[in-house]
Order: structure tokens, then sequence, then C-alpha cells
């Protein structure tokens, strides 16, 4: 775009034609105040702050609405424009209740900044202020309508950002008000961008309200653990009874691939980890009930007992569930585990995505992988399959952003009429369970039309769409798990003829790609390298069990004839989510360890209290295969991560752990001692050593240790460290990966979560459950009319 | 919800004038409220339908607009202006006077549910000041003699 020259307060300046006049002068560091203007919202010009002078022009105008022009003189800061600030903020405190001290938005309200700036501290209006009552418009949101400066920023994000359009304005001029879209209560998807995007307080969320003040917590960013998308989520964080409290979740610093956006997941359901149900200690079945116990007496049992199955029975009578949950230097040191210190190839996990398949489709290809960010920049998108407006809420937010703004072309094709139809160009509806054909059709296979022909596509219209599709550049292709096996590889052979196509395969949990990149099955180890072959991984950990392990049918299949002694479930509960049994594992030692006394955990053997991920560190991988760092946010007394526990099983059983974790190769390092009165505290810790760049590994319970490895021996993973450290998405790589393997399709069960459902953790989020209850109240309503 | 004939015609050509349907919403409005005497929750629903609209959005530009509303006004909408030129004029007055005789306030409408009031800004009648509108007719030069006959027509036609 050809540049243009302007001068702004006596300086000259340079930016690309069309660009607003706001964002010419912040591109040099001069601040023009503005409350209305957001960056990628429709232009409203209602709030008046950023008037500028314009030579040449009578009047004062408003920066956010004028286009930079060649030659332009403009003035930012005058005496007459000092002046129009200040009786703007004037005017906009006229009605404002100055109830600081009591609003949750004190200390980071942009009206307060204003005033401290702009000043109109002291006032000329004498009328009495409207007050009006505080109203609830759901479980979540809180309106304080005398608060609102009326900047729409709320309205347009919910309508032109989340396509909800659940807020407007009403009535006119001064009594001007934003009206909830059903009278007195909000109808929507509860995501809160209108509270994140409110510069005061007048919105407001029902998780923090009234809790506690911003300079009272401490804010860390890491990623989200309920869906695959892996937003970056910053969680506000007080002291409480247990060692640490989360207060808020929000998207503050806006630095993550997810911008400005957050869904209700990430901004309001992390209270499972405060719920009363959570198991604060290890428990041991003792005359046939669970009686808490101490760690040491846990890891010991539990140590002696797995010992003494390998010794008697070999490795491949314990078997080993993994979590989609839990960080990848869980993952891997857990695969690791059950090969090298139990012996076992019976590994497996809740599959909810064919990544073997994907992986092996990829192989050999670089750069075929979409990541999140390129789901925003792509020119044009195919989605086959899945609902991204409930299922991967971030996945829908890039998508429904690139076409709005940048108008890329949407081609959707679905079982069901899903909401993104809306932003299709084309949406064409297929039957279900016709998606393998489809995936034929698109490689190549006419006659596989025939399956998809309905009244509204004629086998024409298919043939044109997919000429189209092919004529299109960089197609960023996206599927959902109704693709499986051989259509995943179909569909990437179509792809091959798309020039510059990427691919994004649909996982449904925080980690569900990283467990299958770090190896959670039966046959494969890390990186798809199939068990029977010969990789790094078979002569770095020495002793890998040459043939493949049970799946879990397999190993339920074996806990019913009693070939399985024993069962080691991690941050799983496949009893529940897979439907079994509760009963076949009776006769074999089932250890779990998980938050809660899930319905695996309760016919457990030994239960161990597990920290969650906002109590831990390490990385996560999204469905789009972008490397991210989860930070512990602070740590529950009594709780340990995963990554411990598995490593002092391994201990327990009288294992070398230095063969497990390669720590301990550090010369260097502070362990606290120069900290004084800090020391001591493991999450201070981790941040002290993380901002000073240390990473000593002095012990074994370091994830970097293993991240390390993870990083040398898992293709792809060799990604820049120091961005990852810093807290940006890294883009993983299938173009090196192992060969993959082909699994059964029904071996991969879908969560088909909602919006507001999580799979296990959802039901422990109490502000979940009270906006699934107030939904579900409002349609029985509906219903008894 | 059925319309009319003649607006079904009057909102089918409507649309046509427009490059997006939304703009045709204001005028669909005013044709409905004509003919129904108040924009129900009814005709909310059914004109967000038609322009592909929420029934917010429909009802933010009700509320934006004064004209428009959604509760029933008497079959004679008195609008009595007393923006500047009116209210130099005598505007207040004349308001005043209808408010004594109508026995209503501003938006009030009499129990017959003939007459309803409301005081307006400018209705663009200055050079005739003070000046009032009684649903689409103007009546200008109005004192409180020649307000009387207004409302006195008005009563009789609906007599008959």
């Amino acid at each position: 775009m050809p540049e243009v020259t302007l001068t702004v307060d006596g300086k000259k300046i340079t930016a690309p034609a069309g660009t607003l006049l706001i964002e010419a002068c912040k591109s040099v560091g001069i601040e023009v105040p503005s409350f209305c203007y957001y960056p990628n919202l429709s232009l409203q010009g209602a709030c008046r702050m950023c008037l500028v002078k314009i030579e040449k022009m009578p009047k004062l105008q408003t920066a956010c609405t004028t286009v930079v022009s060649e030659g332009m003189v403009v003035t930012t800061d005058s005496d007459e424009i000092k002046q129009a600030r200040k009786s703007m903020l004037e005017l906009l405190l006229g009605n404002h209740p100055l109830d600081c001290p009591v609003c949750d938005a004190g200390g980071e309200c942009e009206l307060q900044d204003m005033t401290f700036s702009y000043g109109a501290a002291e006032s000329k209006f004498m009328e009495a202020k409207n007050h009006r009552d505080e109203q609830q418009w759901s479980p979540v949101v809180f309106f304080d309508r005398p608060r609102c400066i009326l900047c729409y920023r709320c309205v347009r994000v919910c309508g032109e950002g989340m396509d909800v359009w659940a807020l407007g304005v009403q009535n006119r001029g001064v009594s001007s008000i934003i009206a909830p879209n059903k009278e007195d209560h909000v109808e929507c998807e509860e995501c809160g961008m209108c509270i994140d995007i409110c510069p005061v307080g007048a919105l407001t969320s029902g998780a923090y309200r009234y809790k506690t003040r911003p300079w009272e917590m401490k804010h860390v960013g890491t990623t989200c653990t309920h869906c695959g998308d892996g937003c970056k989520t910053t969680l506000g964080v007080r002291r409480a009874d247990t060692g640490m409290e989360i207060v808020r979740g929000d998207n503050r610093d806006k630095s993550g691939t997810n911008g400005d956006f957050l869904c209700i997941k990430g901004r309001y359901a992390f209270d499972f980890a405060h719920h009363e149900d959570r198991l604060m200690q290890p428990l041991i079945r003792k005359n046939g009930k669970l009686t808490p116990a101490t760690w040491a007496e846990a890891l010991a049992l539990v140590g002696k007992k797995f010992g003494e199955i390998c010794d008697r029975e070999g490795g491949q009578a314990i078997g080993v569930v993994g979590s989609t949950r839990i960080t990848n230097e869980e993952a891997y040191l857990l695969s690791k585990f059950a090969r090298v210190v139990l012996g076992t190839n019976n590994v497996d996990h809740h599959r909810t995505a064919d990544f073997p398949a994907f992986a092996a489709a990829l192989r050999g290809k670089p750069g075929a992988t979409a990541s999140m960010a390129d789901v925003f920049t792509a020119p044009a998108i195919l989605l086959i399959g899945n609902d991204p407006t409930e299922q991967h809420p971030l996945l829908a937010w890039q998508i429904r952003n690139n076409v709005r703004l940048h108008g890329a072309p949407l081609y959707a094709i679905n079982s069901r009429p899903i909401k993104l139809r809306r932003q299709a160009t084309q949406f064409l509806q297929i039957s279900p369970g016709t998606e393998t054909q489809l995936a034929d059709f698109m490689a190549g296979s006419n006659d596989a039309a025939d399956a998809l022909v309905s009244p509204s596509t004629s086998k024409d219209a298919w043939l044109a769409l997919r000429d189209k599709l092919k004529t299109e550049q960089n197609l960023v292709i996206i599927f959902g798990s109704e693709l499986r096996g051989a259509a995943v590889a179909e569909l990437v052979k179509f792809g091959a003829s798309v020039s510059g196509a990427k691919f994004t395969c649909l996982g449904d949990y925080a980690n569900s790609h990283g467990a299958a990149d770090m190896g959670l099955y039966p046959d494969l180890l890390p990186g798809y390298h199939p068990i029977t072959g010969s990789s790094e991984f078979h002569r770095e950990w020495g002793r890998v069990p040459q043939s493949a392990g049970l799946d879990l049918p397999g190993m339920i299949r074996a806990g019913k004839s009693g070939t399985l002694k024993a069962l080691y479930v991690v941050g799983s509960n496949p009893i529940s989510r897979l439907n079994i049994d509760p009963f076949v594992f009776s006769n074999a030692f089932v250890v779990v360890q998980d938050m809660f006394l899930t319905e695996t955990a309760t016919m457990a053997d030994v239960v161990l209290p597990a920290a969650n991920a906002y109590e831990k560190s390490g990385t996560f991988t999204n469905t789009c295969g972008d490397l991210q760092l989860v930070k512990k946010a602070g740590e529950v007394t009594g709780l340990k991560g995963d990554f411990e526990i598995i490593v002092r099983i391994a201990d327990a059983m009288g294992f070398d752990v230095h063969k497990l974790v390669p720590f301990g190769r550090g010369t260097q390092a502070d362990m606290g001692q120069t900290r004084g009165a800090q020391s001591g505290e493991a999450d201070r810790h981790a941040v002290w050593l993380e901002a000073r760049g240390l990473e000593p590994k002095m012990s074994p319970f370091d994830p970097m240790a293993i991240l390390d490895e993870i990083q040398r021996l898992v293709p792809g993973y060799d990604v820049s460290r120091m961005n990852l450290l810093a807290g940006n998405s890294q883009h993983t790589s299938l173009a090196q990966a192992g060969a993959g393997a082909a699994h059964k399709p029904e071996l991969i069960s879908s969560a088909n979560d909602n919006l507001f459902t999580s799979g296990t953790l959802g039901r422990y989020s109490h502000a979940l459950q009270s906006v699934i209850e107030s939904h579900e109240a409002k349609h029985s309503e509906v219903a008894a009319d | 919800m059925k319309f009319s004939d003649t607006f079904e015609v009057r909102f089918a050509e409507m649309v046509t004038h427009y490059p997006t349907k939304r703009s045709a919403l204001v005028p669909t409005l005013l044709y409905a409220q004509d003919e129904v005497g108040c924009l129900s929750d009814e005709v909310i629903a059914e004109l967000a339908q038609r322009l592909e609209l929420t029934e917010l959005e429909v009802r933010n530009v009700i509320s934006y607009y004064s004209m428009l509303t959604t509760k029933p006004r008497g079959k004679y909408n008195v609008q009595v202006c007393t923006n500047i030129s009116c209210l130099v004029r005598g505007g207040e007055e004349i308001l005043h006077h209808c408010q004594k005789k109508l026995g209503i306030g501003h938006k009030g409408t009499t129990p017959d549910g003939i007459f309803s009031l409301e005081e307006v800004e400018c209705i663009g009648g200055c050079s005739w000041a003070p000046a009032a509108q009684v649903n689409y007719d103007y009546h200008e030069n109005l004192t409180a003699e020649k307000m009387d006959k207004v409302l006195e027509e008005y009563r009789r036609k609906e007599m008959q």
C-alpha cells in the first residue's frame, strides 16, 4: 500500500494510505485518547475524546474516524484540545457515580486513567446524578447502568466479533442505555467479552465482582485447560487458606493467539479448582473403604504393588491410561515410565481425533499444518465437520473475524446447520456419516459424490465446489473427528492439489494433540514412531517392549479375563467418559491420580490428589499444533503435580530416576538463597528463575528437563525455546514425524462438549453449572407456555 | 401475522429501494404502526424476521424515534411543538391548553381512546409557529381558540 506523509505535532510521519489517524499517531508513540475506538471493530465516533486539530478543517476532528491523507498537518496537543478533552470528561462524569472505591474496575479503569491524565476533576454540574440499581443479566453478567459511558464497545464486540448480537442501544441522547436482547436478561453465548472490553465498571463479571481489587492479585498468563484451542488466559491469583485461590480469569495482556477473545470457560470456569469435592489428600482402600493416608504411605504402596506385579507377571499385566489434560512433559514422562519402568506398551488415552492418521498423511510435507494464527489470516478456509462455535470457540472467532475483516471465503460442509454457516460463502449440508464419502470425492472419486447429493446440492454443484477450491491459494482445511483413518489420508491427498494448502485436525481437550504427539498409544512412541520399528526412542530409552500393547478395549478385556493385574490411570475418567462397566477392573490393583473422586477413582485402590493445569508448569499443544507454556498460577497445599507423582512412583519402585528425567546436569543454580523471605515458595521460584533465564534442572521434578528431551527427540518440537518461554505460541510440525499407525475408527470417541460443558472439569465448575441451569430454566419456561 | 394488502404492496416495493433489507426498517415500521396502531411484540417479531434483523435491533430503532411507539395511542395523536420558534410564539401555552382541555398529560391518552397528547421537538413548522401536528396533518399559527376548533373538528369526525 502506498505510504502517506503527514505531520503530527511538528513531527513528519508516514503511514500506509487508509490508516486511521489515531493508529498513525499510536505508531509513532503519540497518544490520542479514546473510549469508543477499538481496533478491528467498526468505527463509532461516539466518545469525542480523540478530537484533534487538522489544519484547514474548521472544527476539531475525531482522529478515530479520519483517514490519513498526504500533507495533512495535525496537532494533538494544544490548549483548545486540552479543553475539549476536559469538557468531554466532565460530560461523561456528569452522571458517573464516582463509586471507584467499591467498583470492580477501580484501579484498571480507562475513565479513571483519562481523568488523571486530562483533568476534569472538578465539575460544573450541580444536578443530582441519575441512579439506577444494577441489573443481573445472566449468572455471569451484571450491568451497572449509571457507570456506563456509552462507548458501544460491548454492543460491537458482541455483534461483530461474536456474531451474537445480544446487546443494543435503546432510546436517544441522554436517555440512551445499553439494553440486553431479552428485556431484563441476555440470551447469549455468555463469553463475557462485553465485560472485558468495557472501559469502565458498567459490565461486571458474576465470578469476580466485589471479590478483590486488581492490585491485590498476582496475574499469571497461562494456557486455558478446557478445550483444545489453547487460549491464553490471565489468572488473577490471591493468597488463601489452601495456598492460593484463583479469583479471576480474563485476557488482560492480550498477547496470546486469542488476542481479545476468551469464552465462558476460559473466563469463568477456573472455579473447578476450588470445588468443595476436591481431593486434598491421598486415599488408600483399607477394609474395602477409601481411607485418608499420607503421601509417603500411598507412594510406597503403589511402588511396592507395581514392583511386585512387574516381577511376578511382567509389565504386560499392567495397563496405563493417560490424560488429555496433563502437560506434554507429563504425557511424555508417562509414556516413558510405562515403557521403561513398568515395561509395558499397554498405554492409551481418551482419543478424540485421529492424529496418528493425520501425522502419517502429512509425513514429509513441511508447512502443511495451519496454526491458530493462520486461521485468522488464511485467504480461504474449508471447514468439514465439527461445530467450532460450540466446541472450538477460538477457532470460530478466528474464522468469523477472518471473514469479516479480510473477506476470506469460508466453505463449510457439515451434517448439521452449524452457526458458522452465517459466515460461509457456501454452506453445504450432507447426511450424517457421509463425511468419508466426502473425503473420497474430494480426493477425486466422482462416484462418491452420489452419497452427497441432496435436493439443495446437485452433483454438478459438488463438482463445481471442488474445482473452485482447487483454485484457492493457501487454503486452510479444518476438519473434525468425523474424518478418521483413510478419510484423513484422502483429504490430505485432495489438499495436495491446492497450492499451499494447510490442515488442522480438531481434537477436543486442552492437550489432546500433545497426548497423541507424546505417544500415549499402545503401538506408538512419541512423535508417532511405531513401537515395532526402530527410532531414537528405542535407542535412548533402552528397554522398550517390542510388541504393541493393549488399547483401552483390550485392557477392559484383560481386566475381565483377569490377566490385567494393575491399572494406572492418570487424569482420566474412562469409566464415565467411555461408558465402561465399573466392575471390570475389580480384580486389578487400580491407582488413579485425579482432582476429584471420579467414577473411575471411586473403584480405585489408591487415589492420589493431583494438581491441575493451573497449579503446575509445562507446555500444552493445542489442536492446531501450537506449543504454548503452561504457567503455574500457584500451589495448593497437599497436592502434587502428575509429573512429581510419576517420578516418585518410579523411585518407590527402586528405579534410578536419572534414567527417567535427565536432571542434575546444570552447573549453576539459585535455589532460593538469594531471595530471603521468598525462598522456598516453588511458584515464585519458577517465576524468578524464568525471569532470569535460568533453568537449573537440579530437581527430578523439573518439567523443563523433560522438555529438553522432548525438543531433542520428538520430531517437530524443536521450536524456539526463548519464544516459548516468552509466552508466545510456537507452531510444531508433523513433517518429520514417524510413520504413524492405522487405528480402528471406533477407538475415537468425541466428547461432543458445547460452550457450557467441559468434559470432566465442567461439572465441577459452579459458573458453568449456573449458566446451564439458567438456560434450562428459560427453555422450560418457554415450553410451559 | 397478517397485514392488509395495501401494506403488503407497499412493503414489497419498499424493500426494492435499498441495497440492504435493513434500510427499509423505518418506513416499514411507520406503515405497520399506521395500520396496527402501535408496534406490538407481534409486529416487531414479524418485521424482524422479514428484514433479517434481531428483535433487539428493531426495538433499538423504535426507541430512538419518538414518532414510533410500542404502546397503543389515541386515534388522533396531538403533537404540540415547544421548540424555540414555537416556544417564543406561545407553544407552551398551547400545550398547557391541550392538557387542560383533554385532561391528559404528555404521552397520555383520553379514556375514550380518541386523543393522545405529546410534547414534541421541532416539526419544521417554524414559519407558522406555534404549530401542532395531529397524525399527519399540520395546524399552524395556533391560538387557544384555534386549537379548540381543531380538537372539536377531530371529535366531530369521530362521532360521525
